[in-house]
């Protein structure tokens, strides 16, 4: 397969917050768009059948994850999905932005450890909330973070 | 969504919608310290029962909110964290240490009336009296 | 005739052509189906005395055994025909929630599974031995239909197992921490056992839900009954200290043991937060004092009065 179409359909995936095969992406550049992403990430949450709990703290995450995107590049975008590894299920949330990056991932990630805008308590805060969580930072060109939470429903149908 | 801020007596009361994006929470917080002194208010009761997350922005609005009304001549309690909110509040690391918080909108009005109204000795006259009930069984 | 056996025949010469394509495979597969039909009931009544004999699923009777051969059988030929594995599926999980509870065990539905297979081998060599050519295609065609049956029976029922011991787990979590109330505004959560993750977050959970629905203002959580204590339960238990807070309500720790208060200090948890007395009976005492209320003999309370 060709690289071409793919990007194209990419391309075409980022201009508005629509789902392809349950996935949700969403551009963020404001303060409403946080609200946003994290109540689509509630409403997917639930589709997964995670439990009130576990809903609020993916809204949570996503909240921190998305508020890091307004804070420190000012533009980027969320893309939520539900995962499958027979025969447990989860939500995929991932983070992306073109901005200046983190120079210093691990200092970052250190409880309390902050720039002013916040607690301190984002980064290392989502990964306590989430079962996975991935940051990738390239100074200049943007960063990514990949969190995953497990959903405690099995899925024991066909 | 703006915040509907009530007043009630010689208290504000702010309910919180689902939905505030942090314009909203800014615009509350400048409107409550503002009108704690128009309106020569003793207490801020914040009810957030409907609010869906509580991030770290929304805890740090809420905790300089309070010192703020402090340095006002008000006190502040924080009413209606609902369960899961305050689960996921103190997984992410956030305690609200300094703010003085109430289960619901009922107990946090009965804060309120025993710091500003009765005062600490009409605090331990309501504390006999409690205790004259228990006896009576 | 059907179109389907005449291909058989004319392939059936072939002796020397070893690959095989699908629609061979498909014509192979509908032969073998009519055999198994043919000889539905000697077959079956073969598979159910073979089931005896290796002394499996012992805790059902031999009527038992033959019901539920018959609609195994009859699931596995449809399977064998359709290419679709959902109806045996559903009957697997079926089956499978049926004899959990009489302790048939992972080995035995194994067990039955290949024997199936096997006394159905016997037959296809029984009959097609004239003919090894044909012999061997009918079980390659037989061979990877049979394995993917017996898998999907086996998968089910371990499937079903896990399901049923997860129920017991939840089931044995929630009666272990119970919520009580023991005056109005007062809870009391006694935590016996071993604390992990999964369970001190749905201790905390509950009890965040319990101060919720009885509105209690303070909570004593007995730990008398918790015999080690890690970091990460510590840990925990702070979390579920300062979730209280949030909630209004404040906690009472009792019955930390001389090992647990130990460890704390080793591993450097701060209980700073933490209002902690020795024993339940004086946490509750405690927590009534905060309440406002003091507990008096029946016999001072006339001189009070």
């Amino acid at each position: 397969m060709r690289n071409e179409p793919q990007e194209s359909l990419i391309s075409k995936l980022a201009k508005a917050p629509i789902s392809v095969n349950g996935e949700i992406r969403i551009p963020i550049s404001s303060d409403a768009d946080i609200v946003i992403a994290r109540q689509q990430g509630r409403a997917m949450a639930e589709q997964l059948g995670f439990s009130a709990s576990d809903m609020t703290i993916i809204a949570t995450a996503i909240s921190e994850v998305a508020r890091n995107i307004i804070n420190f590049a000012r533009r980027g975008e969320m893309i939520m999905s539900p995962f499958q590894r027979s025969p447990r299920r989860g939500i995929l949330v991932v983070a992306r932005d073109q901005g200046p990056g983190i120079p210093d991932i691990h200092l970052a990630m250190q409880d309390g450890y902050s720039t002013g805008k916040g607690l301190g308590m984002g980064l290392p805060g989502c990964r306590r909330l989430m079962d996975e969580f991935e940051i990738q930072s390239d100074v200049g060109k943007g960063t990514t973070v990949v969190m995953k939470k497990w959903s405690p429903e099995y899925d024991t149908g066909p | 969504m703006e915040v509907p801020i009530l007043k009630q007596g010689s208290y504000l009361i702010a309910t919180f919608q689902a939905a505030l994006t942090d314009e909203d929470l800014l615009k509350l917080q400048d409107a409550l310290v503002m009108q704690v002194g128009k309106y020569r208010s003793r207490g801020v009761i914040i009810d957030v029962t409907a609010l869906d997350v509580m991030d770290s922005f929304a805890a740090r609005t809420l905790r300089s909110l309070a010192y703020m009304v402090r340095l006002r001549g008000a006190d502040t309690v924080i009413v209606g964290i609902q369960p899961e909110v305050a689960f996921a509040m103190v997984q992410l690391g956030l305690t609200l240490e300094s703010v003085r918080i109430a289960l619901d909108l009922e107990e946090g009005l009965a804060i309120m009336d025993q710091r500003t109204k009765t005062g600490k000795g009409l605090a331990l006259v309501d504390q006999r009296a409690k205790r004259g009930v228990l006896r009576e069984k | 005739m059907p179109k389907g056996n005449k291909e058989l025949h004319d392939l059936g010469t072939l002796t020397t052509e070893k690959s095989s394509t699908v629609e061979d495979n498909i014509a192979l597969l509908r032969e073998l189906v009519s055999h198994l039909r043919q000889n539905r009931t000697q077959l079956r009544q073969e598979w159910a005395r073979r089931i005896t004999e290796a002394k499996l699923l012992t805790a059902m009777s031999q009527e038992e055994i033959f019901t539920e051969a018959t609609a195994v059988y009859d699931n596995y030929v449809e399977a064998l025909e359709t290419g679709t594995f959902e109806a045996l599926q559903a009957y697997a999980r079926n089956l499978s929630e049926r004899i959990i509870p009489r302790g048939v065990e992972t080995h035995e539905v194994i067990g039955i599974v290949l024997l199936l297979r096997d006394v159905l081998a016997r037959s296809l060599f029984a009959k097609y031995q004239h003919d090894f050519a044909l012999l061997f295609r009918i079980l390659d065609a037989y061979e990877p239909a049979a394995n993917r049956i017996a898998n999907t029976v086996s998968v089910g029922f371990v499937q079903e197992r896990e399901r049923t011991i997860r129920q017991q787990q939840e089931a044995i979590r929630e009666l272990s921490t119970p919520v009580l109330q023991v005056r109005e505004r007062l809870l009391i959560l006694p935590i016996i056992g071993v604390i992990d993750p999964q369970r001190s977050r749905q201790l905390t959970e509950q009890l965040l839900r319990g101060i919720r629905t009885n509105r209690a203002k303070v909570v004593v959580i007995d730990i008398t009954g918790v015999a080690a204590m890690d970091s990460n339960v510590a840990n925990a238990l702070v979390q579920t200290v300062e979730a209280t807070r949030l909630l209004g309500a404040t906690v009472i720790v009792t019955g930390l043991s001389p090992e647990i208060a130990q460890t704390l200090v080793t591993i450097g948890v701060d209980l700073a937060k933490m209002n902690t007395v020795g024993d339940l009976q004086g946490g509750i005492e405690e927590a009534e004092r905060l309440l406002g209320y003091k507990v008096v003999p029946i016999s001072e309370t006339a001189q009070l009065a």
